[in-house]
C-alpha cells in the first residue's frame, strides 16, 4: 500500500464524515449520515493498520497494543452508550470531550517523545519548527479541553459534594487577572519549547493548561452549561485538528475542524437563545447576585387551580400547545405527557409543542427527550417555527419552564431583556405547571404568573399530568 | 521552484474544511442537535489515527504507553459516540414509524 493510496483512502474517511453532519439536517436522512460517519471511521482505522503493517514490517507486537487499546476502550463505550439514559446526556457529551482531550495530550506527548514513529521527520536531530509549534498548540487546547469537561461533567451531574463540581458559580477577586497571568505563562513556556524542544517547558505548559482549564470553568453557573458543553465541543474539535497539524494529516484536520466549527455554531446559538454574550459567559459569574433577589420577591396573589379545572380546560379547546422545560424531564413526566397529548387529539384537539432553544441542557435536549417519550416530531416545533401561532392558541400548558415564558424579555430595562422568548402570554389562556413559586435560573419575577387569564397549578409534573390524564377520562 | 511548507498546505486544507463545517452545520436541524453533538464526538475521536501509531511504532516504554492510553481513550469515544447517536436517532425513527400507522387508520 502506497503512501498515496493511504492519504486517498483517509480522503474517502473524511468524506463521510461530512456526509454523517450533511445527514442530520433531516430526521429521514439522519441514520444513513450516522452510517456514513461509521463507515469513514471503519476506513480510518482499518487504513491506519495496513499502515502500521507496513511500517512495522517484521516487529508486529504494537498492533497488540492498539487492539488491546480498542477493545479496553470500545466495549467501555458500547455499555456507556447503551445505559445512558436521555436526561444524562449532557454528562456523557461532556465525558467524551475529556476523552478527546486526554487523548490529544497522550498523543502530543508520544509525539514529542518519539517523533519518527509518528512520521515527523527530524531535521537536524530536532523536530522541524512548524511541527513543534502545532504539538504546543494541540497539547494545551487538548488540556484545557480535559480538565474543563470534567469540571463541566461533574457540574451537569450535580452528584459531587467537592465545591468545584456544584452548580453555583466560582468566584474570587483578581481571577480573570489569574487565569491572564497563568495564560500568559503557559503561552511564555510554549514559546520556551518552541525554540528549544526541552520537556521542562512542555511539562510546565501542560500543567498550567490543565489548571487554567478548571479555571476556566468553575466562574460559570449551571445555566451556562449549555454554552460551556457546546464550547468545549469545539475545543476538542480544534484540538484534533491541532494534532492533524503535527501528524500532517489532512483527515484529522479536516474532521477537527468540522467539530470545531460546529461547537462554534452551537455555542453561538446558545448564546444567542440566552441573551448572553460569549464572553459574558466566559467570563462568568452570572446568576450570582440576580439569584439572591429572588428571595426578596414577596408574594403576590397567583390564580391556581386543580388537574381537574385543567382538563376541563384542555379538553373544552380546539388547540393547545405544550411548552416543556428541563423541569419536566426531572419529573420523567414525558410519557404522561404523551398519552395527555394523545387522548386530547382523540378528543379533536390539536395539540402541538413548542421548543425553546435552551429547554434542556443542551442544545436539543428536549426534543431528544421527547423523542424518547415517542412523541411525533411532526408535532414538535421550533421556536420561531410557532411565535407566531401564540396569538390563535386557547391553551398554553407551560410544564416545568419559566425564563422561556418570561414577558419580561420584552421589557427593556429587565435583565433578560431581548432573550428571545415564545409567547406565550399571548394565547387565550395559560396553565403554568410547577413545583413552587419559585424563580428560574434568571431568578427573575415572572409576570405571566400573574395574569388575569393563567392558571397556576402546582405539585410535581408527573403526578399533575397523571391527575390530568384521569380527569380527563 | 521552492517547495512549498506542508504547513501552508496544511493550513489550506484547515480553513476550507471549517468552511465546509460552517456551512453543513448550518442546515442540521435544530431538532438534532444533541445526536450532532455525540455524532462530533465520535468524529472528533479520529485522534484514534495518530493514537494507534503512536502505541504500535514507538519503542520506548513512555511512548508506548502514551500511545496505549490514547488509543484506549480515543476508542470510547468512536465506539461511544456513534452507538449513542445510532440509539437517539433510532427514537426519531419510531415515532414517524406511528405518525404513518396513525395516518392509515
Amino acid at each position: 500500500m502506497s503512501m498515496n493510496f493511504v492519504v486517498l483512502l483517509y480522503l474517502l474517511a473524511s468524506v463521510c464524515f461530512i456526509q454523517a453532519l450533511k445527514g442530520l439536517s433531516h430526521p429521514n436522512t439522519s441514520r444513513l449520515g450516522n452510517a456514513f460517519g461509521m463507515a469513514g471511521m471503519t476506513i480510518a482505522v482499518l487504513t491506519t493498520v495496513a499502515l502500521i503493517l507496513k511500517l512495522s514490517g517484521e516487529a508486529q507486537s504494537g498492533l497488540l497494543n492498539v487492539f488491546g487499546g480498542m477493545v479496553v476502550g470500545g466495549g467501555l463505550g458500547a455499555i456507556m452508550a447503551k445505559r445512558v439514559e436521555m436526561t444524562k446526556m449532557p454528562e456523557l457529551v461532556a465525558f467524551m470531550h475529556s476523552m478527546i482531550g486526554m487523548s490529544a495530550v497522550f498523543i502530543a506527548v508520544a509525539a514529542v517523545a518519539e517523533p519518527k514513529a509518528l512520521g515527523i521527520e527530524l531535521v537536524d536531530g530536532l523536530i522541524p519548527i512548524g511541527n513543534r509549534f502545532e504539538l504546543f498548540v494541540g497539547t494545551f487546547v487538548g488540556a484545557i479541553t480535559f480538565s474543563g469537561s470534567v469540571i463541566a461533567f461533574g457540574k451537569l451531574s450535580g452528584s459531587y459534594k467537592l465545591r468545584i463540581f456544584q452548580g453555583a458559580p466560582i468566584v474570587f477577586k483578581g481571577q480573570h487577572l489569574v487565569n491572564l497571568v497563568l495564560a500568559l505563562l503557559m503561552l511564555g513556556c510554549g514559546v520556551w519549547f518552541f525554540m528549544t524542544q526541552q520537556w521542562l517547558p512542555f511539562v510546565i505548559m501542560m500543567a498550567i493548561a490543565f489548571v487554567l482549564g478548571v479555571l476556566i470553568i468553575i466562574p460559570i453557573g449551571g445555566a451556562d452549561m449549555p454554552v460551556v458543553v457546546s464550547m468545549l465541543n469545539s475545543y476538542s474539535g480544534w484540538a484534533a485538528a491541532g494534532i492533524g497539524f503535527s501528524l500532517n494529516n489532512s483527515m484529522l484536520i479536516i474532521a477537527g475542524s468540522l467539530v470545531g466549527s460546529s461547537g462554534a455554531i452551537l455555542s453561538y446559538i446558545m448564546c444567542k437563545a440566552m441573551n448572553r454574550s460569549f464572553f459574558s459567559v466566559i467570563l462568568g459569574g452570572f446568576g450570582a447576585e440576580e439569584g439572591a433577589q429572588a428571595g426578596s420577591s414577596e408574594a403576590r396573589p397567583v390564580k391556581s387551580g386543580s388537574a381537574d379545572d385543567v382538563a376541563f380546560l384542555l379538553g373544552n379547546s380546539d388547540s393547545v400547545v405544550i411548552v416543556p422545560g428541563y423541569g419536566l424531564a426531572v419529573a420523567r413526566a414525558q410519557h404522561a405527557v404523551k398519552e395527555m397529548t394523545e387522548k386530547l387529539i382523540a378528543k379533536g384537539v390539536q395539540v402541538r409543542y413548542a421548543i425553546h432553544p435552551v429547554a434542556g441542557r443542551m442544545p436539543g435536549h428536549m426534543n431528544v427527550l421527547l423523542a424518547e417519550a415517542e412523541v411525533a416530531y411532526d408535532q414538535v416545533f421550533e421556536m420561531e417555527d410557532i411565535n407566531s401561532d401564540f396569538g390563535q392558541t386557547d391553551v398554553v400548558f407551560v410544564l416545568g419552564a419559566n425564563d422561556v415564558v418570561n414577558p419580561a424579555a420584552r421589557t427593556p430595562g429587565s435583565a433578560i431583556y431581548g432573550m428571545p422568548i415564545l409567547e406565550a402570554y399571548k394565547a387565550s389562556n395559560v396553565i403554568v405547571n410547577k413545583r413552587s413559586m419559585a424563580s428560574g435560573y434568571a431568578g427573575l419575577d415572572n409576570e405571566l404568573f400573574y395574569m388575569d387569564k393563567t392558571m397556576m397549578v402546582f405539585g410535581d409534573a408527573k403526578k399533575v399530568v397523571e391527575d390530568i390524564l384521569k380527569a380527563l377520562d | 521552484m521552492e517547495v512549498i511548507n506542508p504547513t501552508i498546505i496544511n493550513l489550506i486544507i484547515f480553513v476550507l474544511a471549517i468552511y465546509v463545517g460552517y456551512h453543513v452545520v448550518w442546515n442540521v436541524t435544530p431538532a438534532l442537535h444533541t445526536p450532532l453533538m455525540s455524532v462530533t464526538n465520535a468524529i472528533s475521536a479520529i485522534v484514534i489515527v495518530g493514537a494507534m501509531l503512536a502505541a504500535a511504532l514507538t519503542e520506548t516504554l513512555l511512548g508506548q504507553i502514551m500511545g496505549l492510553a490514547a488509543v484506549a481513550l480515543a476508542s470510547v469515544n468512536v465506539v461511544g459516540g456513534f452507538l449513542v447517536t445510532r440509539r437517539m436517532l433510532e427514537m426519531f425513527k419510531k415515532k414517524q414509524k406511528k405518525v404513518i400507522e396513525g395516518a392509515s387508520k
